[in-house]
C-alpha cells in the first residue's frame, strides 16, 4: 500500500505505522460504512494509525478461522462509536444511519433504537453493555459469515 | 445463591477535606486485582475529570472512562445529561468499574483470562450456576481472592496466565490463546513464554539420559516435522480450490448467492468421495481383468448423450462386471458352482468387493452428510426473538466490496427494517375474522392447484413412458437405424427435464398471486412444492425401472438399460440447465436492456437452483449400483457447472433483493439432501439389493437369487474354510439377521432421543431464570451507584 513508507525487513521490528487514509482506501474497506470505525479499533492509539501487528491483526479477526468470542468483542468495538463501552442510543442512531444510508425517517429511527434496546438490554440499564451485545450475537446464525473480509 | 464478597468501603474521613481524589492506595477495599487499573487510570482521569465536567467533549478516544455516560444508567431520559452534584471521587469509582475497562485495559484483560484458565484447570464436572460466566469482562464476584498475590504488575500477571496456561492440555491452551482479545504482539510473547517454559519439560519427559547425541537430534527431527506439517497445512488453505472465484461471487453477490457454490463444492467432495471408493476397489480391477466378451461396437460422439452403443460394455455399466474370484484357479469352471478351496495367492472376490465398494461409499457420503447437516443445523437454530437487534448488528455483509452492490445491501438492509418495523406493527394490530378466512381460502386453494399439478405431471410422465415405450417396440420390430432408436431413448428424459423446468416457474407465480405474509414463508413454500414434484416423479420412474414392466422390459441385461436411463436423465438434466441459463438469464437480460430498456437485470434463483443440484445429485445416489462410474460422470458436470454459472452469473445477473437468510436456508438444504435424497435413494438401494432378483446373463451377481444372498453365501464359505471364526458367522446370523437387535435399537435410540428433549427443556428453564437474574443485578446496580454517590455526596458536605 505505501512501498515508500513500509520496509520489506520486518527482523529489527521497525516502529512503522500506516495513517487511516491510506487503510480505508484498500479495495476491501474502501466502500464499507464502518471502515473508519473497524481501523481505529484495532489501533492501538486509537486515531486509526496501525502498525504492522494491529493490521495483521484486524484481518486475523476478520478472517474466517477466528473465533466467535472474538469477534464478537471486536464487532462490540467497532460498534461503540463513543468509545464508552456501552452501545447507547446515539451509537445505535449512528450506525443505523451508516447502514441504510440516511433513507429512515427519524421517527423510524428511534422506533428502531428503541425496540432494539428493548430487545437486547437485559440489565435494564437504558443501553447495551457487551454481555448484552453477545447474548444477542450468539442468537444470530449469520454472524461468523458476515463479520467475514475475504482477503 | 453465592454470598458476594463483602467489601466493605472504606470511607476515610478528614483526610480529603481539600477536595482532592482519594490516593488508589486508600482504595484497598475495592479489590487488589485492579489496583494497577486504578493506578493507570488515575493519573489520566485527574486530567479527564476537570474536562469532562465542565464541557461536554471527550478528551481523546484513548480516554478510557466517561463519567457522564452513567448518567444514562439512570431513568430519566436523555442521555449524557451531566450532574454535576456526583463527586469527583465517585466519579472515579465508577470510571473504574469493570464493565466500562473491557477490552481496552491490557492487565485487567490478562487477570481475567488467568481466571477463565484457572477455573477451566479446577473445573471437574458442570461448575455450579453461580459461577457460569460467558461475558469478558472482569467480574468481582467470580475473582479468587485467595490466588492473587498483591501489586501485580503486568510481568507478573503475565507470568500467572502463562503458569495458568501450562496446566491446561495444550489443546484448551491453543484455544483460549486464540479467543484471547490481545494484540498480535502480546500473544507472541505469551507463545514465547510457554514454548520456552514447555520445552524444558519436554526434554525432560523424553530422555531419561542426560543430552546424549540423539537425543539432540530426536528434538530437532520432531520439531522439523511440525514446522514442515504446519507449513503443508497453510499451503493447503490457500491452495483450496476456486478460492478467488468464491472471494469474487461473495464480493459481488454476498452471502446467499455464494451458498449455492459452497453447496456444488461439498457435493463436489461427497462425489469424489464415493468415486474414489469404487475407482480403488472395484473398476481399477476390473479393467485390468477384462472379460473376454463381446467386441465393442464403433465410438460416435452420440454415446456422450445417450450412454448407448460404444458404452454399453464397458467399465460404466453394470454389465461388463464378472462374477468371479480374480487370480483364482477356478476362474475358468462354470459360472455359479462351489469351487475346491485350493489356496490361491491373492483371491479378490469381485462380487464381494463390488457390494462392499457401494455399501462402504454409501456409509461414508452418509457420515458426511450427518456430520454437516449437524454442524449446520447448531449454528442455525436460534429463537426468533430480538429479530430486528439481529438485523441492525448482523445484516452488514463485510464481505461485499464492490459500490454498486454495497449501495443494493444498504437498499435492502432499509427495506427489511421498513418491513420489520411493519410486521411489529401489524403483530400487535390482530387481523379481522373476515381477512383471515380469507387469507385461508386463497392458501389452500393455491395448494390445491400445486397439488393438482403435481398429479397431472405424474400421470403426464407415466402415460408418455407407456406410450413410449410401445414406439420403441414398433421401431424394433420394424428395424429402423440405431440413431432412430438411440433418439426415442431420449425423449422421456427430455420431458421430464422440461416438467421440471417449467414447474418450479409455475409454482413462483402461484406464489406470487398467494401473497404470503413474509417473503421467507414465500420462499420455502416454493421450494416445497418444486420438492414435491421432483419427489414424485422419482418415485415413479424408480418403480418403473425395477418393476421392469415399462422400460428395460425386453433386455436381458436390466441393470444396463437401467443405468443407461440414468445417465441419459443426467445429460439431459445438464442440458436443459444449460439452456434455461441461456434463456433464463441471457436473453431475458438482453430483453430487459433492449426492449424494455430498464436498468433491472434477471436475479439468479437460488432455491430452484439448489434443489436442481439435489435432483442431480439424488439421480447419481439412485444410479450408482448400475453404473459405478457414474459420481465421475456426476464430478464433471459438477465442474462444468461451477464455471458456466459464474460466467452466466457475472454477466448478466444482479444481487438479490428479497431477504434471505443464508444459514437457515444452506441448513435447509443439506437436510433435504439428507433426507428425502439420500435416504430415499438408500432405501431403494436396499430394496434392490434385497428383493430384486438379478438377471442372468450379466454383471458380478448373475445366477443369485439376490444381490444380497452373495453375501450370505460368502459368511457360509468362511464358516466352512476357517473354524476359528464361527463366531463371525454366528454374530452375523443371529445379530445382524434377527430383528430383535433393530427392535432394540429403536428402543435405546428413543430413549436417548427423549433424554436429549428433557436436557433442553432443563437448559431452557435455567435461561429463564438466569435472565432473571441479570434484569435483578442490573437494578442493584443502579441501587449501589445511587448510594455511592448519597455517601459521597453527605461526605462532601460533612467535610
Amino acid at each position: 500500500m505505501a512501498p515508500n513508507v513500509v520496509p520489506m525487513d520486518y527482523t529489527k521490528d521497525p516502529d512503522v505505522k500506516l495513517p487511516m487514509q491510506l487503510i480505508i482506501n484498500m479495495p476491501e474497506l474502501k466502500e464499507n460504512p464502518f471502515k473508519e470505525r473497524i481501523v481505529e479499533s484495532f489501533s492501538e492509539d486509537g486515531e486509526g494509525s496501525l502498525s504492522f501487528n494491529d493490521f495483521v491483526d484486524m484481518f486475523s479477526v476478520l478472517s474466517e478461522m477466528a473465533p466467535r468470542e472474538l469477534k464478537a468483542i471486536y464487532a462490540f468495538k467497532i460498534y461503540d462509536f463513543n468509545t464508552d463501552n456501552f452501545i447507547c442510543k446515539a451509537d445505535l442512531e449512528k450506525t443505523l444511519n451508516k447502514l441504510t444510508r440516511e433513507e429512515l425517517t427519524a421517527e423510524e429511527i428511534t422506533l428502531v433504537c428503541e425496540k432494539v434496546i428493548e430487545e437486547a438490554d437485559m440489565d435494564g440499564d437504558g443501553k447495551l453493555g457487551f454481555a448484552d451485545f453477545e447474548n444477542m450475537i450468539s442468537k444470530a446464525p449469520d454472524f461468523l459469515s458476515t463479520f467475514h473480509i475475504r482477503i | 445463591m453465592s454470598q458476594p464478597p463483602s467489601i466493605t468501603l472504606h470511607v476515610p474521613e478528614g483526610t480529603e477535606s481539600d477536595g482532592q481524589e482519594p490516593s488508589p492506595d486508600n482504595e484497598r477495599a475495592l479489590h487488589t486485582s485492579f489496583h494497577q487499573l486504578i493506578l493507570e487510570q488515575s493519573s489520566l482521569i485527574e486530567a479527564g475529570l476537570e474536562l469532562e465536567l465542565q464541557e461536554r467533549d471527550r478528551e481523546s478516544p484513548a480516554c478510557l472512562a466517561t463519567p457522564d455516560a452513567c448518567a444514562g444508567a439512570w431513568p430519566e431520559p436523555g442521555q449524557g445529561e451531566e450532574h454535576p452534584s456526583y463527586s469527583s471521587a465517585s466519579l472515579q469509582i465508577l470510571a473504574s468499574m469493570p464493565s466500562r475497562t473491557i477490552g481496552r485495559n491490557l492487565g485487567a484483560i490478562i487477570s481475567q483470562y488467568c481466571n477463565r484458565t484457572a477455573r477451566l484447570r479446577r473445573r471437574s464436572s458442570r461448575p455450579p450456576l453461580q459461577q457460569l460466566c460467558r461475558a469478558a469482562r472482569p467480574s468481582l464476584r467470580q475473582y479468587d481472592l485467595e490466588t492473587d498475590p498483591t501489586r501485580a504488575t503486568l510481568e507478573d500477571k503475565r507470568r500467572l496466565l502463562v503458569k495458568e496456561l501450562l496446566s491446561v492440555s495444550p489443546s484448551q491452551c491453543s484455544h483460549m490463546l486464540l479467543t484471547m482479545p490481545l494484540s498480535l504482539a502480546e500473544k507472541r510473547i505469551l507463545r514465547r513464554q510457554l514454548s520456552r517454559q514447555r520445552d524444558p519439560l519436554r526434554q525432560r519427559t523424553h530422555h531419561r539420559a542426560p543430552f546424549s547425541p540423539c537425543g539432540w537430534s530426536k528434538v530437532y527431527v520432531i520439531l522439523g516435522c511440525r514446522g514442515l506439517w504446519y507449513r503443508i497445512l497453510s499451503l493447503l488453505r490457500t491452495a483450496q480450490p476456486w478460492h478467488y472465484a468464491l472471494k469474487q461471487i461473495g464480493g459481488r453477490f454476498g452471502s446467499s448467492v455464494l451458498s449455492y457454490f459452497l453447496f456444488l463444492k461439498m457435493l463436489l467432495m461427497f462425489n469424489f468421495f464415493s468415486f474414489l471408493i469404487l475407482l480403488a476397489f472395484v473398476v481399477v480391477l476390473q479393467a485390468v481383468y477384462p472379460p473376454a466378451s463381446v467386441s465393442p461396437q464403433p465410438f460416435t460422439g452420440l454415446e456422450l448423450l445417450t450412454g448407448g452403443g460404444y458404452f454399453t460394455h464397458s467399465l460404466l455399466y453394470y454389465g461388463y462386471y464378472r462374477n468371479v474370484t480374480l487370480n483364482d484357479p477356478c476362474t475358468s469352471s462354470p459360472k455359479g458352482s462351489m469351487c475346491p478351496l485350493a489356496a490361491p495367492l491373492f483371491p479378490y472376490n469381485l462380487p464381494l468387493a463390488y457390494l462392499f465398494s457401494i455399501g462402504v461409499s454409501f456409509l461414508v457420503t452418509c457420515i458426511l452428510l450427518v456430520y454437516s447437516v449437524s454442524r449446520s443445523f447448531r449454528e442455525s437454530v436460534r429463537s426468533s426473538m430480538g429479530d430486528l437487534a439481529i438485523k441492525v448488528f448482523c445484516a452488514w455483509d463485510f464481505k461485499v466490496i464492490q459500490r454498486r452492490s454495497v449501495k443494493l445491501q444498504c437498499e435492502n438492509i432499509c427495506t427489511q427494517l421498513k418491513e420489520l418495523l411493519v410486521e411489529h406493527r401489524s403483530r400487535s394490530r390482530s387481523r379481522s375474522c373476515c381477512q383471515c378466512l380469507r387469507h385461508c381460502i386463497v392458501i389452500l386453494l393455491a395448494w390445491v392447484l400445486a397439488l393438482g399439478c403435481v398429479s397431472g405431471c405424474v400421470l403426464a410422465v407415466h402415460y408418455f413412458s407407456e406410450h413410449m415405450h410401445m414406439v420403441q417396440q414398433e421401431q424394433q420390430a420394424q428395424g429402423s437405424g440405431r440413431w432412430q432408436q438411440e433418439a426415442i431413448l431420449l425423449v422421456l428424459p427430455l420431458v421430464v427435464s422440461l416438467l421440471n423446468a417449467l414447474m418450479p416457474r409455475l409454482f413462483n407465480l402461484l406464489a406470487m398471486w398467494e401473497k404470503q405474509d413474509s417473503p421467507v414463508t414465500q420462499v420455502y413454500v416454493a421450494i416445497i412444492r418444486n420438492l414435491i414434484l421432483k419427489t414424485m416423479v422419482l418415485i415413479l420412474l424408480c418403480s418403473q425401472w425395477l418393476s421392469r414392466s415399462v422400460t428395460c422390459s425386453a433386455e436381458e441385461c436390466w441393470e444396463t438399460c437401467v443405468g443407461q436411463d440414468l445417465y441419459r436423465f443426467m445429460v439431459m438434466d445438464f442440458i436443459f440447465t444449460l439452456l434455461d441459463m441461456l434463456f433464463g438469464e441471457l436473453i431475458w437480460r438482453l430483453i430487459l436492456e433492449k426492449k424494455l430498456k430498464t436498468k433491472q437485470r434477471p436475479e439468479f434463483d437460488i432455491a430452484r437452483n439448489v434443489l436442481e443440484l439435489i435432483y442431480g445429485q439424488t439421480l447419481t445416489w439412485l444410479g450408482i449400483l448400475f453404473a459405478p462410474l457414474l459420481p465421475a460422470v456426476q464430478m464433471v458436470k459438477l465442474l462444468l457447472l461451477f464455471y458456466i454459472k459464474k460466467t452466466s452469473l457475472m454477466w448478466n445477473c444482479q444481487s438479490p433483493s428479497k431477504p434471505w437468510q443464508a444459514s437457515r436456508m444452506s441448513t435447509m438444504f443439506i437436510t433435504l439432501l439428507c433426507f428425502p435424497s439420500f435416504l430415499g435413494a438408500a432405501a431403494f438401494l436396499s430394496y434392490t439389493i434385497w428383493s430384486v432378483q438379478p438377471s442372468e446373463t450379466c454383471g458380478p451377481f448373475r445366477g443369485l437369487e439376490t444381490i444380497y444372498k452373495s453375501g450370505k453365501r460368502w459368511v457360509l464359505v468362511l464358516e466352512k474354510s476357517n473354524p476359528n471364526i464361527t463366531w463371525f458367522a454366528w454374530v452375523y446370523q443371529h445379530l445382524l439377521e434377527n430383528t430383535w437387535l433393530l427392535f432394540f435399537t429403536s428402543v435405546a435410540l428413543i430413549a436417548v432421543i427423549y433424554f436429549n428433549i428433557q436436557v433442553v427443556r432443563g437448559r431452557q428453564r435455567i435461561i429463564l431464570l438466569l435472565q432473571e437474574q441479570i434484569a435483578k443485578e442490573g437494578e442493584d446496580k443502579i441501587f449501589l451507584i445511587e448510594k455511592l454517590h448519597c455517601v459521597y455526596k453527605q461526605r462532601d458536605r460533612c467535610s
